[in-house]
Formats: C-alpha cells, structure tokens, sequence
C-alpha cells in the first residue's frame, strides 16, 4: 500500500514539475511539450491509485489473479503499438512522397510540410514501429529461450509505456519545429534525457530475467538483443552530448562541431541501422525463423563467429555517409574498408537464417508466413550487398546525395525490417491472445503481395531515379559545359516520385490488411477459408505429406 | 577451432561476461576512428575569414534547422570538377567549425547551399521562400510564406549565444551582451554598424525581406542564406593553391 501510495506521490509530483516547467516555458513548443508530459504524469497516477484499489480488493481475501506461464500482456500491448505505429510510420511516408511528386500538398501551413514531416516518418518508422517490435519481440523471446517470467514486472511496463511517451514527444516536436537538426537523432535534451532512463529500464529487465533464466544456455536471439540495447545506449549518449539554451526551453546545441560532429553524427546514424535495425532484428530472425520453420538453427559456429564479428565492424562503417566531404581521409578509407567487410558476416547471418529451411524448402509454397520470412533474408542479402557497393568510394561518388540512398534505405526496411516484424507478428499474435491459429492465412498471402510488388515498385523506381540524377549531374557537353541545370533534374524525377507513391500506397495497403487480420485474431475469430494448398499425396513418388487434412 | 568454440560456452552461460564483451567489442571502432579527430591538428586547418555567426545569422540558422531543410538541401561541396562548377570551391572543413551541429546533409532533394550566399537578391529569395514555384516552375520546395508574417523572437538571442559560448565558439562578453541589439543593427542597417562589423567581418546589415518596418523570420533566414559560402577569400587563395 505504501509502495502505491509512493509511486502515485512521485507521478503527481513529476506531473507538477512538468506543469511548472511548461507554464515557464521560454518557448511556445517547449510549453506544449511539458503539457504531454504533464498529461502522461497524471494518467499514470490516475493508473497507479487504481493498483490501490485493486490492492485493497485483494486485501480483503479475494482469489489470486490465475498467472500465466510467461508475462505476455505488455507484449500484447506491444503487438498492438507495433501496428498502430506501422500504420502511421507508412502513412506519413505515403503523404510526404506524395509531395515530392506533387509540391501543391505541403498545403499552406508550416505543420505540413515536407522539411517537418520528413523527421515524423523516419522516427516513426524507425523509432515507433521498429522500436516498439523490438522491445515486445525481446520481451517474447526472452522470456521463452529462458524459460522465465519477466524480471521486475512493473519496470517492463514501465518501459513500455515510458517508449511511447518517447515517440509522442519525438513526433509531436518535429511538428512543432523541435529538433536537433541530426539525422535520426533529431529529439531535443529533454526528450534525450527521457529516453535514456527508458532504455536503462529496458536493459535492466532484459539482463534480470537473463540472470533468472532456468536454461544454462543463453540462446543466441539474446546475444544479439543484447549486443542491440548496450549499443543503442552508447550511441544515444555519446551522439546527445548537447547544450540547452535553458532548462525552461527547447533548443539545445551539439556539443561538437563540424567534422567532429559530422563523424560522431555518422557513426550514430550507421549505427542505429547496424543496430537497431540489423543486430535487434537479427534476434528476431534467431528465434522466430526456426520457430516457424520448426527446424533448428543451420550452424551454431556460425552464429557467433557471425555475432562477434557483424557486431565488431559495423561500428566503424560510419564515415561511408562522409566520402569526399572534409572528412579527413584515413576516416574515409577505414570507414570504406570496413563496410567492404561487413558484407560478410551480414551473409553470414542471411545463410545461417535460410539454410535453417534446409529440409523444409516446401513450407515457402506453402505457409506464407515463412515466405516472409525468406523474402526478408533474401532482402537482408541483398541490401547488405548493397550497402559494401555503395561504400566504395568511386560508386558513392554517383550514388551519394542521388535517391538511390532512399532505394537502398527501403529496400532494407521495406524488405528486411517490415517482413520479417510481420512474420513475427503473424507468428506472436494467435500465441498471445490464444487462439488456434490466425484469422486468415490468405490474408497474410495477399499481405505479402502487395508488400513485395509494392516493394518492387519502390526500389527499382528510385534506383534508376538515383543513377539517372548522378549522371545527369555530372553530365558535361562537347561545348565543355554543364548539360543540366539543377532543376531540369528535378523535373526529370517526377515520373520515378510517382512510382514510389504508388510502391508505397501497395505497401500500406498490406499493411492495412495485416491490421485487419490481427484485429480479427484478437476478437477471436477464425475466417471460413479453403486451405492455400490441397497436396495430394503420392505413395509411388513418396512426396512428404504437407497438411495432415491433405492427407 | 573446437577449444575456441568450447571456451565460447563460457560466455554464453554467463551474462555479465557476454554484456561487458559486447560493449567492449563495439567500443574499439569508436575510439579508434573518432576520439584522434579530436586531437588531430590536421582534421581542422585554420582558414582565414571564418568566424562564429552573427546573432542574426545565429537566429536564421536555428530556423533553418527548425524547418528541416538539411532533409533536401546539403552544405558540403565535393571536390569534383561538376560540383565544384555548379556550386563553387569545394567545402574546408574550417568552413563548418562553428556549427553545432553540422548541416553537411545527406540528400540533394534540392541543391547544395554551401555557397549560396550572393547568388541571388534578397528580392529572390523572399519571392522563393513565399512561392517556390513562382521563380522556380521546376521546383518542388515546401511554401514558406509564413516565415515573412512572424516577427523574429529575440528575447532569449544573448543565451542562445551563451549556450554556444559554453560548447567552444569563441563569443566574447560583449557580443553576448550586445546580441539582440547587434541582430536588429543587421537587419535594419540602422544603429552601431561599426560595432557590428567590427564583431562580425564582413556581415551583411540591410533589410532583407523588403519590409522594413518589421524584424521577421524571413529577415533572419535570408541573411543566413547570404551569408553562407563567404567568409573565405578564395580569391585571395587562389595564387597559393597554384603554387603548389
């Protein structure tokens, strides 16, 4: 009782501090910005007082809630965050390609447009849906490759919903014209400093329940969620390093400058892709893979050899954003080196994934599920092929600045990120809530249509965007002149930005699908639907019997 | 090969040891390849001309920032013969070593700005600002009419300087005590001009959004925009380089 009391005294405080913070605020955002949080404070004292009156229903003799064998509402929570945040990350990506296409949308008011925008859909895509994925999946994972229920139950909620504070603060701010101005790390001091007492939390109840696991044996989907949340903690404070302008006010200002901060910025920025979008999702693949397949890991050699040494030189890829700026060049050439590099175990970690299908080819016909899941490795293979190309010096000196970066960022996120969450998701979702499977497979068939020709359109139309732009850039006449000016390539994009729009309109309309799916799994309905495969079995050819209704 | 594998099962019974592994594995990059930038003379040779922004310039920077234009727009020119054609001498890295935090970008959506300032009028940019495609039928630029109908908050512009002051930029006292006086001398042309040059070298002090009546965010915006790309003499450079 004393603890609720404490925790709903300390939340009522925080609400009036931020409430005094915002009625100072030097700025109109910083006001705002306080007011969430202030909001946010006082819900979470309202929830926790309710605790108390729970506590004194329980007090008076009632049953015991009945527990379950793993501690998966905040997981749920999660699956459902992790929708809702697709939905809206792929929406506002939709609108702002929309107005590169068509410039009339960024209407007239400086909430819409495209400069503002543009932070909203990489964080909320990054951050939103790739972080809230992240933390439910790890919370999923852990909790089954260690036989254990959560450690410290009330942090892990906290964590969940201290995150998307986070990504309301984040979003809201860049609307408002709040921002640091670096790339993916754009959220100001405060929202900084927020965000690091999250992460703490999440690291300390991912390790805790660790410790109390009942299997001798980490499973190697942790090694990499792990590697994952120390990381993201060392980029997040080293990167932040910043000077507010007053602790009443929103700006604040790098603390490095120039180079310094070019590379420091650089090397944050990779990460967060080798990071959070390969190490954290390579946890995912580690155990969702093998699950859905029901096969067991192809190499266990080769997943920590692939481990150690994906974790080890991606950190010094950063300075391929910086080839040929004034960045010296020793960074330059180590950062080239060691992308090159890199290609090989990122192919370590696509193999050891697809080679896990050895023996279970058949299942990509048949369960669409694990078609995903191919199509993401297939994807990874190919983006970390890519990404080593395009690090190459005399290539980046094409392909930087050009939209063949956005083709290669979305072939990665569409492909890799986006299917391989969906194939957890679809995995996860009848798991959690208990039904005996999903409320349609051919839902998750149409799914992954739309999502690959969506994919298709979108990649294939900005890499030739991207060529088209470098060349015409650098293209010079018989005369010894320029042949273009900036503009008239610019112009020459506009067919390439329409294509994308409807790339990406597909790819939401597979997302809009999967909400549709998971919604109805979550109400406990089943869709009356043939089977996607009737095999036949053959006696005299002795084909495997894939369904046992086939059968 | 197989001992190495067996003594690997340490690691991954112990979550302590594989924790503190990790970090340090992902730590060596780092050191190695950033912290010598740091302390390497040679990463920022000294150029002559480059100074801290003025209060004013500051004020424009911050809505540069605020706006999100490093999305579209880079400042960092390549030393390639059609870059350094369509945008001018390449970029030195002395050029940046005030700005916190860097604007180098990573997209040319739009063109480079490193060297924008003087290439157009003041008359240009407020027009491109209000109606992108009324100068430019090709464009794809966000309108930024609303910046001429705000008036710029100077309020707080003295700690803004402060702030900077306590991350290296070598702002002196009076320049933090003189900055909202010295941003509205520049964007009028009227007051302590001579004071004003004399913190800020070849700052540019008029009115720059065509309404002298009112201190703006197009005021502050257009004179960062100007101001851009020309506080190195290349000119004076020039014979130097050739030498060589």
């Amino acid at each position: 009782m004393d603890d609720i009391l404490l925790r709903a005294g300390g939340w009522l405080l925080i609400a009036l501090l931020a409430l005094a913070m915002s009625a100072n605020a030097i700025d109109h955002g910083f006001a705002v910005q306080m007011a969430i949080v202030a909001s946010a404070a006082l819900l979470a004292a309202v929830w926790a007082m309710r605790g108390a009156g729970n506590a004194v229903l329980a007090s008076g003799g009632s049953l015991p809630a009945p527990r379950d064998r793993y501690d998966d509402e905040v997981i749920r929570w999660g699956v459902i965050a992790t929708v809702f945040w697709c939905v809206v990350g792929l929406l506002v990506g939709v609108v702002i390609a929309s107005q590169l296409a068509f410039p009339l949308l960024n209407l007239h008011s400086e909430f819409s447009t495209f400069g503002r925008l543009r932070p909203l859909h990489t964080s909320a895509v990054i951050f939103a849906f790739g972080g809230n994925a992240l933390i439910c999946t790890s919370y999923y994972v852990v909790q089954r490759t260690c036989r254990t229920r959560l450690a410290f139950p009330w942090l892990a909620r906290f964590v969940f919903w201290g995150y998307q504070l986070f990504i309301v603060l984040a979003a809201s701010g860049y609307l408002l014209g709040i921002t640091e101005g670096r790339e993916y790390a754009e959220p100001e001091w405060y929202v900084d400093i927020w965000l690091t007492i999250v992460w703490v939390s999440y690291l300390a109840v991912f390790v805790g329940t660790i410790v109390r696991r009942s299997e001798p044996h980490i499973y190697v989907a942790n090694w990499f969620y792990l590697g994952f949340i120390i990381t993201v903690a060392m980029l997040h404070l080293v990167n932040n390093v910043s000077m507010p302008v007053s602790l009443v006010g929103s700006k604040s200002y790098s603390a490095f400058a120039g180079v310094q901060d070019a590379l420091t910025q650089w090397w944050y920025g990779h990460n967060a892709v080798g990071f959070f979008l390969t190490a954290g999702f390579l946890g995912m693949m580690y155990y969702f893979v093998p699950k859905q397949a029901e096969r067991p890991i192809y190499s266990y050699r080769l997943s920590i050899i692939h481990f150690w040494s994906l974790i080890f030189l991606y950190i010094w890829a950063g300075p391929h954003h910086l080839h040929y700026t004034a960045l010296p060049d020793w960074a330059q050439t180590l950062g080239e080196v060691f992308s090159v590099m890199l290609w090989m175990p990122s192919w370590g970690g696509m193999i050891n994934g697809l080679m896990t299908l050895n023996g279970a080819w058949d299942k990509i016909r048949t369960d669409p599920i694990i078609r995903m899941m191919v199509f993401a490795l297939a994807f990874y293979g190919m983006a970390t092929f890519e990404g080593p190309m395009m690090s190459i010096k005399e290539v980046n000196s094409l392909s930087h600045y050009t939209n063949w970066t956005i083709g290669h960022v979305h072939s990665a996120a569409l492909g890799w990120n986006g299917m391989i969450t969906f194939g957890a998701l679809y995995f996860m979702a009848p798991r959690l809530w208990g039904r005996t499977r999903l409320y349609s497979l051919r839902m998750v068939n149409w799914h992954f249509w739309l999502a690959t020709i969506g994919i298709v359109l979108y990649a294939s139309s900005m890499w030739v965007a991207g060529i088209m732009q470098g060349l015409m850039w650098r293209e010079y006449g018989q005369d010894g002149y320029l042949v273009y000016s900036f503009a008239e390539v610019v112009q020459a994009l506009h067919p390439y930005y329409t294509i994308r729009v409807a790339g990406g309109l597909l790819y939401l309309a597979g997302a809009l699908v999967m909400v549709w799916n998971i919604w109805m799994t979550i109400a406990g309905k089943l869709r009356d639907e043939a089977p996607l495969s009737t095999p036949v079995y053959d006696p005299a050819r002795d084909r495997p019997v894939l369904t046992p209704t086939a059968a | 090969m197989a001992n190495l594998l067996h003594r690997h099962k340490v690691i991954e019974r112990n979550v302590t040891l594989l924790a503190i592994l990790a970090f340090i594995t992902v730590a060596i990059g780092g050191i190695i390849e950033i912290a010598p930038l740091f302390w390497i003379d040679s990463t920022v040779t000294k150029v002559e001309g480059v100074r801290p922004y003025s209060p004013l310039e500051l004020a424009g920077r911050d809505i540069y920032i605020r706006e999100g234009c490093y999305g579209c727009h880079s400042q960092m020119i390549r030393p390639f013969r059609d870059e350094t054609e369509r945008y001018g001498h390449y970029s030195l890295a002395a050029e940046s070593m005030y700005d916190h935090p860097f604007q180098w970008g990573s997209e040319r959506t739009g063109p480079d700005l490193a060297r924008v300032g003087g290439r157009y009028s003041d008359e240009w940019h407020v027009q491109h600002m209000k109606d992108p495609r009324a100068v430019v039928p090709e464009s794809i630029m966000p309108p930024y009419a609303f910046l001429a109908d705000r008036d710029l908050d100077l309020s707080h512009i003295g700690d803004h300087l402060t702030a900077l002051r306590r991350v290296g930029v070598p702002y002196s006292d009076e320049d933090v005590a003189k900055a909202a006086e010295d941003a509205a001398t520049q964007a009028t042309g009227e007051g302590d001009t001579t004071g004003l040059a004399n913190r800020y070298p070849k700052e540019q002090a008029r009115d720059f959004d065509g309404n002298p009546g009112r201190l703006t965010e197009m005021d502050a915006l257009v004179a960062y925009l100007q101001g851009l790309g020309t506080q190195v003499d290349f000119k004076a450079a020039a014979p130097r380089e050739e030498k060589r």
